[in-house]
């Protein structure tokens, strides 16, 4: 094996940490709608995908890479208010199942939507203009825009945990996750509280996607993938919580940017097999409640 | 009676397919203590849950301060004025005692005052007071009950509505609550009470209804029923 300098190793660790920030904003939406709302959304990777696509409208429609990154999330989520409005709602109180059966059919909707309007090859992406280049991190020089995906994660991440710790709706939302009765005894109208978690979850998804386009190719198929991803996320950081879904974001970013210089061929895998320990280790998760989410 | 705050009639619900709550009617007067009574089963917490909109199957009438609120959603309640304290309590895991009572005021228009009603409520709650940081599932099951009554009490509500509260709770707690409920009952709060602790519940009950297999069988003042070894035994045996 090539040698491999410590310096190499901090890079690639930078480049598994932004990776993993995009998995840990992806898992943040999940868990949070799957922690309030009990629904599995499979169709969180489509979400993901039209965010991407729209990013990439706003971008040329006008001009402006953070009014883009603006108005992508409020779009998205605008979706997802209607999704949640009238597909999910209607099946609450039936079973875990059936929310997740329509949110996969939704997924397809979505991404043959796409095709429809953007085409089969999807749609080119390159870095904005004002994030593009290095910069020097003392240890090697480093992709400003994984940076900013590092940064911009921490930022969105750090707003998420002061709207929920801090404000008035965050304890109705973290007292709604876990007694939705006693929550609406006391005189909260709970259904607008999960329309608007759904709303958060899925502007997220699609901010996600939006920060992540620049890396990849964005076509129709490319929140497939993800969705499998961000499944293993909130697996192994413990279905409905917050500081699971974060870290171990992170952590399967690093496992698979580190297998991916060692082993390549092995990268995709690796992910998995974190999962299938992690499971095997703890069933619940890293932070998961055992037989309850948090 | 027009003094009625609360008229409950002819009402029905049901849990899936049982049919627990048959045909009820009775009135709770502003101002006053009115009790339910009966063996575990009999429905009263399922009375006390349809009144609440809890049971999703639910027919008759329940006119409260006026309006009829039987068909509304759940949470239309807490802003008519009625409160109420399920038998589990239902301290939400993973908030401070403090961070519970909030949750009183939270959908309120009156929330600016929470933290003057916090204080408030500390000093009807000296025990409260003092754990106001620490997790409200840490308590002992008494202050748990506690908070689930101070809880309810942030709002100022009309009329509360009480599911076992002494269930579960030791005996010198207890007697601090009936207390509590006697200065509530001065304040002019009205209360419909469930409980099981009949002696302790008659004592401070105006009038009492006895419910078995989900009706009304029996009712009277609390002293008529005191008098009455028959019907305690028959219905009231836990």
């Amino acid at each position: 094996m090539a040698e491999i300098s410590f310096q190499l190793l901090l890079l690639q660790l930078m480049t598994g940490l932004a990776l993993g920030a995009i998995y840990a904003l992806l898992a943040v939406g999940l868990s949070l709608i799957f922690g309030m709302l009990t629904v599995v959304n499979f169709a969180h990777g489509a979400f993901f995908m039209v965010g991407a696509f729209l990013g990439v409208y706003f971008l040329g429609l006008t001009g402006s890479f953070w009014f883009s990154l603006v108005l992508t999330p409020l779009a998205v989520g605008a979706i997802g208010l209607l999704c949640e409005r009238f597909l999910v709602r209607p099946l609450y109180g039936r079973g875990i199942d059936y929310p997740l059966l329509l949110t996969f059919g939704l997924s397809y909707v979505m991404i043959e939507s796409m095709r429809v309007l953007f085409g089969l090859e999807g749609v080119p992406t390159s870095v904005p203009a004002e994030l593009k280049g290095v910069v020097d991190l003392g240890i090697g020089s480093f992709p400003t825009y994984r940076l900013f995906l590092i940064v911009a994660t921490a930022v969105i991440i750090g707003a998420l945990w002061l709207f929920i710790e801090k404000t008035r709706y965050g304890l109705i939302i973290r007292a709604g996750s876990r007694d939705p009765e006693i929550v609406r005894i006391l005189g909260v109208d709970i259904a607008r509280v999960w329309l608007i978690v759904f709303g958060i979850g899925t502007a997220i998804a699609g901010l996600s996607g939006l920060l992540a386009a620049p890396t990849r190719a964005v076509n129709a198929e490319m929140g497939i993938p993800v969705l499998a991803e961000s499944f293993v996320v909130t697996v192994v950081g413990g279905m409905g919580s917050l500081p699971g879904a974060v870290v171990a974001g992170l952590l399967v970013g690093v496992v698979f940017s580190m297998t991916s210089l060692f082993a390549p061929e092995y990268a995709e895998l690796s992910i998995f097999v974190l999962m299938a320990v992690v499971l095997l280790v703890r069933p619940q998760g890293l932070f998961g409640k055992a037989g309850l989410m948090g | 009676m027009s003094n009625a705050i609360l008229s409950v009639r002819d009402l029905n619900a049901w849990y899936d397919r049982s049919h627990v709550v048959q045909g009820i009617s009775f009135d709770v007067n502003a101002g006053e203590v009115v009790t339910l009574m009966g063996r575990n089963g009999a429905g009263k917490t399922s009375t006390l849950r349809s009144i609440m909109g809890m049971l999703d199957k639910r027919a008759g009438s329940v006119v409260f301060n006026g309006q009829e609120i039987l068909a509304t959603p759940a949470f239309s309640r807490f802003h008519a004025g009625l409160a109420f304290v399920p038998e589990d309590r239902r301290i939400v895991p993973g908030l401070t005692v403090r961070e519970n009572l909030q949750l009183g005021l939270i959908a309120s228009r009156a929330r600016d005052t929470t933290d003057a009603m916090i204080d408030e409520i500390a000093q009807t709650f000296p025990r409260l007071k003092e754990r106001l940081s620490q997790e409200g599932t840490s308590l002992s099951g008494g202050e748990q009950q506690m908070l689930a009554i101070a809880r309810a009490m942030m709002a100022k509500p009309r009329m509360i509505l009480m599911d076992e509260p002494s269930e579960g709770v030791m005996p010198v707690l207890v007697d601090e609550m009936f207390e509590l409920f006697a200065r509530m009952k001065r304040n002019g709060v009205t209360i419909l009470l469930v409980e099981q602790n009949v002696e302790r519940a008659l004592s401070i009950t105006d009038r009492a209804y006895i419910l078995d297999q989900g009706r009304i069988v029996h009712q009277g003042t609390a002293a008529e029923l005191l008098a009455d070894d028959e019907i305690q035994s028959k219905y009231c045996a836990v």
